[in-house]
């Protein structure tokens, strides 16, 4: 089910050249801002937890999802080199297994680690904050590689509809209308990372159950119907 | 033909053969003409027209989803006979803006970063156009696709205020502050979603560092001035809005054009960070051209 092959040329596409710079702007910036206000507002508790709350798992990890779960297929797609790919004795579903381990494990690098040292330079882990998010962000990681991965091979404008699910979704519509929220990767994420803290600044809507079970579903379902779209996948031309 | 060879002046001896195509003896349009042309068709290509129908969606689609909050409003405060919008003119613009932003993410690389792509740089600049005339239609056609955006439901706003008997005078003046700032907004914008997807040849690339740009520093910004309101060191919020484009925007609205402030507490800058703030934002907009003049003085080429 993993071909090294495919995911050696997958690292490349993702890491290679400036898309590694935005990939590592992000959390750079991320560690920046916990150490300016960790430098202002000393050690708290509420204010890394909405800190890492609100920029971190609302903000960053969906966006390295976005790149990094489009990126791993769409721009093969994109300009037709995916042909070659598909032209070899690989299956299908292995291909994309392989690009979604390669997105996931990009996501998780570029988002739960810097997540997870913000954490430490905001409260030093106090009351769990660090863990419980980087758990989420590990927990989020895999759901929007996936999602993204398969968003990836349904459109061209991947990245777009990436981003409208992202920020105006999760983040609009999720913080209006509260039924959105039990459709949100993020409060899964958060669902999960409550559990494993048990602490009370980590907080979700959802409850545990549903979040893993929703959690579980979605990412197989979306792996493998990606799977299903790379079988039939046809080339259009350029618009 | 050999008559006709030693008949021809000296200089035309030159010529290895003559295929006898006709040549163009009709009018020149010019340089102002093909100015024109790009910019035209720059702006129409932002919203899908005279593109494929797949190309049409997106674009229309944020018009709507731009246009249908305003149409509820005016249908509420005119049912409802209220005595004033929901929302002020200038606020509008702050509220929407993860649409405005996909819109700029969206458009920006699809009106210059498939040019760089498919080399069709070449074939602009073989025509009577300089690096100027290319950068400012450009520029004026994003500025312009996202002034139609912006607009649109500010005259929404209007048109339904004065259906429902508002004040007329007071109504007019928001409605004037309201475009002054979202014209202030197109061109900030579309400065920035030009000078990042003028970089890169990729579309998809072009969009993530569009977003990233817009929603990562306003994302920032808001999350540090919450901090800092909390931690009830209110005279740094102000200052803070700096860093992002959306507040920037903000910033200039409180200061000058009578708008609340969406910051935390409603900690506008005063008059004074007003100056600031509006040299910054027509610094970045001189800045955004002058990198743009500078990305094309010699692309492609």
């Amino acid at each position: 089910m993993y071909d090294p092959t495919v995911a050696r040329l997958t690292y490349r596409a993702l890491l290679g050249r400036r898309r590694a710079l935005i990939l590592c702007a992000l959390p750079v910036l991320l560690i920046v801002i916990s150490a300016a206000v960790r430098s202002f507002a000393g050690a708290d508790d509420q204010v890394a937890s909405d800190l890492l709350g609100g920029f971190a798992l609302a903000t960053m990890v969906p966006i390295i999802g976005v790149i990094a779960g489009t990126g791993a297929i769409g721009p093969e797609i994109d300009d037709g080199s995916v042909v070659y790919l598909l032209a070899k004795p690989v299956k299908r579903p292995t291909i994309i297994f392989t690009k979604l381990i390669v997105a996931i494990a990009v996501t998780m690098a570029f988002s739960a680690l810097p997540t997870f040292i913000a954490g430490m330079i905001l409260n030093g882990n106090g009351q769990q904050v660090a863990v419980a998010y980087t758990v989420a962000a590990l927990v989020a990681s895999i759901a929007y590689a996936a999602l993204f991965l398969l968003l990836g091979t349904v459109t061209r404008h991947a990245v777009v509809f990436g981003l409208v699910y992202a920020l105006v979704w999760e983040a609009l519509f999720g913080s209006l209308v509260s039924g959105a929220r039990t459709l949100s990767v993020q409060q899964w994420a958060l669902a999960v990372g409550h559990k494993v803290t048990g602490g009370d600044l980590v907080t979700s809507d959802v409850g545990l159950p549903t979040a893993t079970v929703l959690l579980v579903v979605v990412t197989v379902l979306a792996t493998w119907y990606a799977g299903q779209r790379l079988r039939s996948l046809t080339l259009a031309g350029e618009e | 033909m050999a008559v006709e060879q030693s008949l021809t002046p000296r200089g035309e001896q030159t010529r290895i053969h003559d295929i006898g195509y006709r040549h163009y003896d009709g009018p020149r349009l010019g340089r102002a003409y093909a100015r024109r042309s790009l910019y035209s068709q720059s702006l129409r290509g932002s919203y899908g027209l005279g593109r494929s129908v797949k190309s049409k969606v997106l674009p229309m689609l944020l018009f709507v989803v731009m246009c249908v909050p305003a149409l509820i409003m005016v249908a509420v405060a005119v049912a409802t006979k209220a005595k004033a919008l929901p929302v002020d003119y200038t606020r509008y613009a702050v509220i929407m803006q993860a649409v405005i932003g996909l819109y700029v993410a969206s458009q920006g690389p699809q009106s210059v970063s498939r040019d760089l792509r498919f080399k069709t740089v070449p074939l602009y600049f073989s025509r009577p156009i300089e690096t100027v005339d290319y950068v400012r239609a450009k520029y004026a056609a994003l500025a312009s696709a996202l002034f139609v955006l912006t607009a649109a439901p500010l005259i929404v706003l209007y048109v339904g205020a004065l259906l429902a008997k508002l004040d007329f005078a007071d109504q007019t003046k928001g409605f004037g502050q309201g475009l002054v700032s979202v014209a202030l907004l197109s061109l900030l914008f579309a400065g920035i979603g030009l000078v990042i997807s003028s970089v890169t040849p990729r579309r998809g690339f072009g969009i993530a560092a569009v977003i990233a740009a817009l929603t990562i520093s306003y994302g920032a910004v808001s999350t540090v001035q919450a901090i800092a309101f909390e931690q009830s060191s209110s005279s740094a919020v102000p200052w803070l809005g700096l860093f992002s484009p959306i507040t920037l925007i903000d910033g200039v609205q409180t200061a000058f054009l009578g708008a609340t402030s969406a910051f935390p507490g409603g900690e506008g800058p005063s008059s004074g960070q007003g100056v600031v703030y509006l040299v910054v934002v027509l610094g970045l907009i001189a800045g955004s051209y002058g990198l743009l003049m500078r990305r094309y003085r010699k692309v492609g080429l």
